[in-house]
């Protein structure tokens, strides 16, 4: 299906602001302000913008340790996100979740998490709830290559298809986790989504550098479990561009392998690619986006730079009884 | 003696027991780190550098590379070392004991009392624990409050190299489940560690890190050393402290803490672990039941409050005890009479 002009654009820009962010913490991170882990999403966001530009706020998705993608796909304040990065009390978290654990629940979005594997079954949860609420909604967890190992996540699989709940397993493949190749730890090699087929759910598969293979995927599946036929699973395959986390040597890849996939599977170079070779979209619109996005980042950081440090009253704040 | 780094202790003497004990496996997640990549086996290793080379060593049977399964892990920790090995497995960070706590406490924990005294159980559980990296609340937890409480395990906290050298030999050669807490703060702690090839510290001996006859104060792991900075501070003022290195929380070394608050008649428990029924509640209690009549002051517990673990660092710090707050607790039990 051919998306109009401004979907296009949107999408594009949501694509470039998740990028943009991610590249700023990395040079961030380095100078010592930003405190904490950090798991940067650089390199996946077709994946994150591909699945949430077909959702509404009613539709939940439970994310992961390499969240900032899904939040800001899902529409969590890119303010509330850097300030929240930032440790301040006026972050989406209130300086005490950080990275690892930035949720907006009113967006829809449950939740990042430090726990690999912990957000299979609060997604089936949130599509059990969307289930008895019976307009359609569906909850999506997003998961990794390292995360489906886990048996949280066979355990919610089969929950799922038990309970025909509208979940959807959605897999990102990114070849690693940690330092591990998922060609060692998935025991299906090279093959995820089959092991989803096998608890006897529809599976699908695509390729998580396109934007379009995403969202072409994603309409057919969310057809599918929003017309109530219960889970279903797909798996993209993808690229992640930083280290684990921000300070990895990454000396499991081989060499070349940064350069090649920067340079043959960057999912924004892809889209302009697509775009401007079917005249849907000019180099200089897509500029224009570029500019936009680049500039939206350096406002949050400006501000998240100036916003209000917590206090240590605040670590007693939000408990229901102090000891 | 040599000087090394704790996690260097930690490192040879997992590398000195597989040599010299074949029935000794590693297991964990990235405890090969690598596999399956361009970069091969030990491209980078652990995240704590606590098993490089092992695998090189010893091979893929000895030294297993687990997918991110930590149920599985500590399943086949109890199958391993029900079937005659001596399993050493890692948990990346403590906090992870809640993906794989029923292996732990349901089964780990109960087989030798369980089956009627006929088995052991000789599996060693490491896992780095402990705050102090803005990690927030699920990558900084201290859980020995937990594992304590479980009838049949055994549970460590190392402060120093040295220790660590003689308490993990002690773990790998011991025929019960043993938790051994690693505190990534001290990873890069460097300090005098026995050469002898069978030095081992016995488990339930508690240490003198500091004597004094003022305050009795017992710490264990990262905030030990918290406290010798205040002893060392208020000794200048002519008050002594007796500060005791728990070492292991279970079994515990009651004798040690009893004869020095009989003495001192004024305690301070130094605990990372939130306040509710943890070890800081746990000795004052034995103090309070045992030691009352050598009582001068009202026992002193400084912890975290009871809360999870916030980010920020100006909130991480706040939750954190400091030696500003344990100098200020001391300063407390000695106003009393
Ligand atoms: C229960 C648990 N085990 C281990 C970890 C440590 N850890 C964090 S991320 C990660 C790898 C996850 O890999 P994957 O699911 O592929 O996600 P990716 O990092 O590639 O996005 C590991 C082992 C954790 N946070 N939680
Ligand atoms: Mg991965």
């Amino acid at each position: 299906m051919q998306l109009s002009r401004e979907a296009l654009l949107r999408a594009y820009r949501q694509m470039k602001i998740i990028r943009e962010f991610e590249e700023r913490l990395h040079v961030e991170i380095q100078t010592g302000e930003i405190a904490g882990f950090t798991h940067l999403y650089c390199g996946q966001e077709a994946v994150a913008v591909g699945v949430c530009e077909h959702l509404s706020v009613e539709d939940k998705i439970v994310s992961t340790h390499r969240g900032h993608g899904h939040c800001l796909a899902k529409g969590c304040d890119v303010n509330g996100m850097m300030a929240e990065i930032w440790g301040s009390r006026e972050g989406l978290c209130k300086g005490k979740g950080g990275s690892m654990h930035i949720a907006d629940v009113d967006q829809g979005m449950l939740g990042a998490n430090g726990i690999v594997g912990a957000g299979s079954p609060i997604g089936v949860g949130a599509a059990l709830a969307a289930k008895l609420d019976g307009k359609g909604s569906v909850a999506i967890t997003f998961s990794g290559d390292g995360a489906c190992n886990q048996g949280t996540t066979f355990e919610a699989m089969n929950l799922a298809v038990v309970t025909k709940a509208p979940c959807i397993f959605l897999f990102e493949n990114n070849h690693y986790s940690e330092h591990t190749g998922f060609e060692y730890a998935v025991g299906t090699q090279r093959d995820i989504a089959s092991r989803a087929e096998a608890f006897g759910m529809k599976v699908w598969r695509g390729d998580g550098t396109d934007f379009f293979s995403v969202h072409d995927t994603m309409r057919e599946v969310l057809d599918y479990v929003r017309a109530g036929n219960g889970p279903a699973a797909v798996e993209f395959d993808t690229e992640r561009f930083f280290g684990h986390f921000e300070g990895d040597p990454q000396r499991y890849r081989g060499p070349g392998e940064l350069d090649r996939i920067r340079e043959m599977r960057d999912c924004l170079k892809i889209f302009r690619a697509n775009v401007t070779g079917a005249k849907l979209l000019t180099d200089a619109d897509l500029d224009a986006v570029d500019k936009d996005a680049l500039e939206a980042i350096e406002n949050a950081v400006v501000a998240a730079r100036a916003a209000a440090r917590p206090t240590p009253a605040d670590v007693l704040a939000d408990v229901y009884i102090a000891y | 003696m040599a000087q090394m780094m704790y996690r260097d202790a930690v490192l040879s003497t997992i590398a000195e027991e597989m040599e010299r004990d074949p029935n000794v496996v590693v297991l964990g997640e990235d405890v090969v780190g690598g596999m399956g990549t361009a970069g091969g086996p030990e491209a980078i290793g652990g995240i704590w550098s606590t098993s490089t080379g092992l695998f090189a060593k010893f091979g893929a049977d000895r030294v297993i590379d687990t997918p991110i399964s930590e149920s599985a892990i500590m399943g086949a920790a109890a199958g391993l070392a029900l079937a005659g090995k001596r399993p050493v497995a890692e948990l990346m960070f403590a906090d992870f004991i809640g993906v794989s706590l029923d292996q732990i406490w349901n089964q780990i924990a109960k087989f030798r009392y369980m089956f009627g005294g006929k088995t052991k159980c000789p599996a060693v559980i490491r896992m780095a624990y402990g705050a102090g990296y803005n990690a927030a609340a699920q990558h900084s937890q201290s859980v020995h409050q937990i594992l304590t409480g479980m009838p049949g395990l055994k549970v460590v906290m190392p402060s120093t190299p040295g220790d660590v050298k003689g308490l993990l030999r002690q773990a790998i050669r011991d025929d019960d489940p043993v938790i051994f807490l690693e505190h990534k703060a001290l990873y890069a702690m460097s300090g005098e560690v026995s050469d002898d090839p069978n030095f081992t510290i016995p488990f339930g001996h508690a240490r003198l890190a500091r004597a004094g006859e003022d305050v009795t104060i017992v710490s264990s792991g990262l905030l030990l050393g918290f406290c010798e900075v205040v002893a060392d501070k208020l000794a200048a003022e002519g008050i002594g402290c007796d500060v005791i290195d728990l070492r292991t929380t279970s079994p515990l070394d009651e004798e040690t803490i009893l004869d020095s608050v009989e003495v001192t008649g004024r305690l301070v428990v130094v605990d990372e672990a939130p306040p509710r029924c943890g070890l800081a509640v746990d000795i004052c209690a034995l103090v309070a039941r045992q030691a009352f009549a050598s009582l001068r002051a009202p026992p002193q517990m400084v912890t975290p409050p009871h809360t999870p673990i916030p980010f920020a660092r100006e909130l991480e710090s706040a939750y954190l005890p400091s030696t500003d707050k344990i100098e200020a607790a001391v300063r407390t039990a000695l106003a009393w009479r």
